[in-house]
């Protein structure tokens, strides 16, 4: 117990010095971004929400083969399928339950026709869950809306693939 | 009239919680009726211009031996049947003190309508100060004119204190479970709690 | 005010009683408001040391963020437990509020803007302050679930240990100001460093003194860092765990009203109150309430920041802080501080 200590302990030099710290942090300039109003730039293999992409001409590109049903691990993607008039494989029904999807990204990876992709949409929280559970005609509007950003991602990163 | 409201606002509350203290089923309702009680009570000490007395009332009472008994209560496990359980067996008795009780606050009561006791003023000094606020009043009366008695009581809660003390103070022997030195946890330094090592590539570090 | 409804035609106890409800109405309200302003305070600056931006949405600047959290809890179900005892579980937030909005009775924010000017004036705001303990245990007691209450017992202890210290620390300024009346007190303080510096604190004997009830009063307050009442990590919210709605902002609104008062204590005991800091003419025409709520703003930014910097402490430690350190640090001072009036003679004319 030497007077050195005595003096720091009844000055509460510690409490002084740690608030002298914290006061010259207040004067610092902020590192957080203004959220809502600036972004971050995100990666092209972002994996944000899905959506069913279509060809140029219209046509939808999924084609019922359920690859990404089967290699869902969270199994939140549930496909029904039957030929349509003109003959082709088309779905019935793409329903993707985005309350158990853990955004693997393994149903793009498994798409052989580039159809389901995840996109760098990130803000889409909802106030009910069943706004989560999300139809074919749901993931084909998002597809619709994001067909831009999405084709810049994949183009972006088809070099590595 | 307001003061007439107010003091007819407080009396009645006052007699109501205490009415309840005593007919309120859960123990812990019945402290809270009674702190409810002091509070009126302290209200009327207002009313009267006694003011000191008042928030002192408020402090000591409510603020501190109300929490002890609250705190005491609540921790209690109370079986509700095994309490009504004697209620027949000690109605007798409790009807007899009950008796007792209401027979001296008639002697009592009537001895006073009868004619007060003069008991005599302690000494001359003593007559009430007036003008100055009351807590001037009560530090004149406390610490001029019964200065030995007040000295005397403050003694005895001392050594009350200590013996409080004494009688549950229990040394634990050093280092023994659940003994905390913060003293010397406080004071720990890094320099005698941490070494530095630097050890070479391959090699492990000497404890 | 009492002379206006006078003016007005009526009797004088009727005018005083209605004049006594307008101004009482005139310091809570504006209490009120300033409590949801100083939550964004103090939103605002945890952000800034912490390198973040904290509200800054809801209206310009965010300033508007309290009343929009106002507005959603108020939107909110009241949740009473099945095994609550409902009629305590409603009171105590009650309590608490209520509490805390009486204690505002005798602040005086200029030499005559005060509701109750009356003798007993620190006492009062010390009984009063005893109350709150009430709200909580309450509270914790009647919620009948075992985080509420193990934050009750915290709570009971912690309050009246520090109370404790607090009514010395408190005796040591009376000595000193020779008087109960804040205002009185506040006077007192004038000129009294070097006959320039108004306030206590310049006073080496009682600046000690003020370091403690600053850190006593955060105890009081249940801020960081004896926050153990509400520690998140150990009790989930503590005695505030079962509440929702409405009850639950009151005991917000309650317990920021206590904050301010303590930054308002602050001011009035060792600052100076609604003096300005230097005895200098010129200064003085500035309004008194002016200097009282810049220097209860510049408690209440110390508040946060101690809050931003230092960690919780242990509840043994907080209970050794209090019994063993300034209980009897404040006694000592007690004795000091009377013995030096004495010796000088600043008791003459008192007896």
């Amino acid at each position: 117990m030497s007077v050195a200590h005595l003096v720091k302990s009844f000055t509460l030099w510690e409490f002084v010095k740690a608030h002298a710290l914290t006061l010259k942090y207040f004067f610092k300039p902020k590192v957080t971004i203004n959220y809502p109003f600036e972004k971050n730039p995100i990666s092209p293999r972002f994996r944000g929400e899905h959506a069913l992409r279509r060809y140029p001409n219209g046509e939808e590109r999924c084609i019922a083969c359920k690859l990404c049903e089967a290699v869902c691990p969270a199994q939140a993607i549930t496909i029904e399928s039957e030929p349509r008039e003109d003959g082709s494989r088309r779905t019935t029904r793409y329903d993707i339950d985005m309350t158990k999807c853990i955004y693997c990204g393994f149903c793009q990876e498994a798409c052989p026709v580039d159809a389901i992709v995840e996109g760098p949409n990130f803000e889409y929280a909802t106030e009910t869950r069943e706004e989560l559970l999300y139809d074919k005609a749901k993931l084909l509007a998002n597809g619709d809306k994001w067909e831009r950003a999405i084709a810049a991602n994949l183009e972006a990163d088809a070099p590595y693939r | 009239m307001i003061q007439t409201l107010a003091f007819y606002l407080f009396a009645a509350l006052v007699i109501a919680s205490a009415v309840m203290v005593i007919m309120a089923r859960n123990p812990v309702h019945s402290v809270l009726w009674l702190i409810l009680a002091f509070f009126n009570a302290a209200g009327l000490m207002v009313l009267v211009g006694a003011e000191f007395i008042a928030a002192l009332l408020v402090i000591v009472y409510v603020g501190a031996v109300a929490v002890l008994f609250l705190f005491v209560v609540m921790m209690l496990d109370i079986d509700f049947a095994s309490l009504r359980a004697g209620f027949v067996k000690n109605f007798p008795l409790g009807i007899a003190i009950a008796l007792v009780l209401a027979a001296e606050l008639i002697f009592g009561i009537g001895a006073y309508q009868a004619g007060r006791i003069e008991l005599g003023v302690a000494s001359g000094a003593a007559a009430p100060i007036l003008d100055a606020s009351n807590t001037a009043s009560i530090g004149a009366v406390l610490y001029r004119d019964y200065l030995f008695l007040f000295e005397a009581a403050g003694l005895i809660l001392l050594v009350a204190m200590v013996g409080a003390i004494v009688l549950t103070h229990r040394q634990r022997p050093d280092g023994a479970r659940g003994q905390q030195n913060i003293t010397k946890q406080v004071r720990r330094n890094p320099n005698e709690a941490t070494v530095m090592k630097q050890p070479t590539v391959g090699e492990g570090v000497e404890l | 005010m009492t002379e206006f409804f006078q003016s007005l035609g009526m009797t004088y106890e009727w005018a005083w009683f209605v004049a006594t409800f307008a101004g009482i109405l005139l310091i809570a309200l504006p209490v009120m408001l300033a409590v949801a302003m100083v939550i964004y305070v103090d939103r605002k600056v945890w952000a800034a040391i912490n390198l973040r931006r904290g509200p800054n949405v809801v209206g310009p600047f965010g300033l508007l963020q309290s009343f929009a959290d106002a507005l959603k809890v108020m939107l909110q179900e009241t949740i009473i437990p099945s095994a609550a005892n409902k009629g305590i579980f409603i009171i105590a937030p009650i309590v608490t509020f209520t509490v805390a909005l009486a204690a505002w009775a005798v602040i005086p924010f200029s030499e005559t803007a005060v509701l109750a000017n009356i003798n007993v004036g620190l006492l009062y705001i010390l009984a009063i302050s005893s109350l709150s303990v009430y709200g909580v245990v309450m509270a914790g007691w009647a919620s009948n679930s075992k985080y509420p209450f193990f934050s009750a017992m915290r709570a009971a202890a912690q309050m009246i240990s520090y109370e404790v210290s607090i009514g010395f620390i408190l005796v040591c300024v009376v000595l000193w100001a020779g008087t109960f009346n804040l205002n009185d007190i506040v006077m007192a303080q004038k000129g009294h460093g070097f006959g320039i510096i108004n306030g206590y604190f310049f006073n080496i004997l009682l600046f000690p003194m003020w370091v403690v009830f600053f850190i006593s009063s955060l105890a009081e307050t249940q801020r960081v860092p004896f926050d153990l009442t509400e520690a998140e990590s150990e009790l989930v919210a503590g005695y505030q765990t079962e509440y929702s709605s409405m009850a639950f902002a009151m005991f917000w609104l309650g317990e920021y009203a206590n904050i301010l008062l303590m930054c308002m204590l602050n001011a009035l005991l060792f600052f100076g109150g609604w003096l300005p800091p230097i005895d200098w003419a010129p200064l003085y025409y500035v309004p008194g309430i002016v200097w009282l709520l810049l220097k209860a703003f510049f408690f209440f930014f110390m508040f946060s920041w101690v809050m931003a910097t230092v960690p919780r402490y242990r509840y043994d430690q907080l209970m050794r802080l209090g019994w063993k350190v300034f209980l009897p640090m404040s006694l000592i001072f007690v004795v000091v501080i009377s013995g030096y009036l004495m010796a000088t003679g600043h008791y003459g004319a008192a007896a």
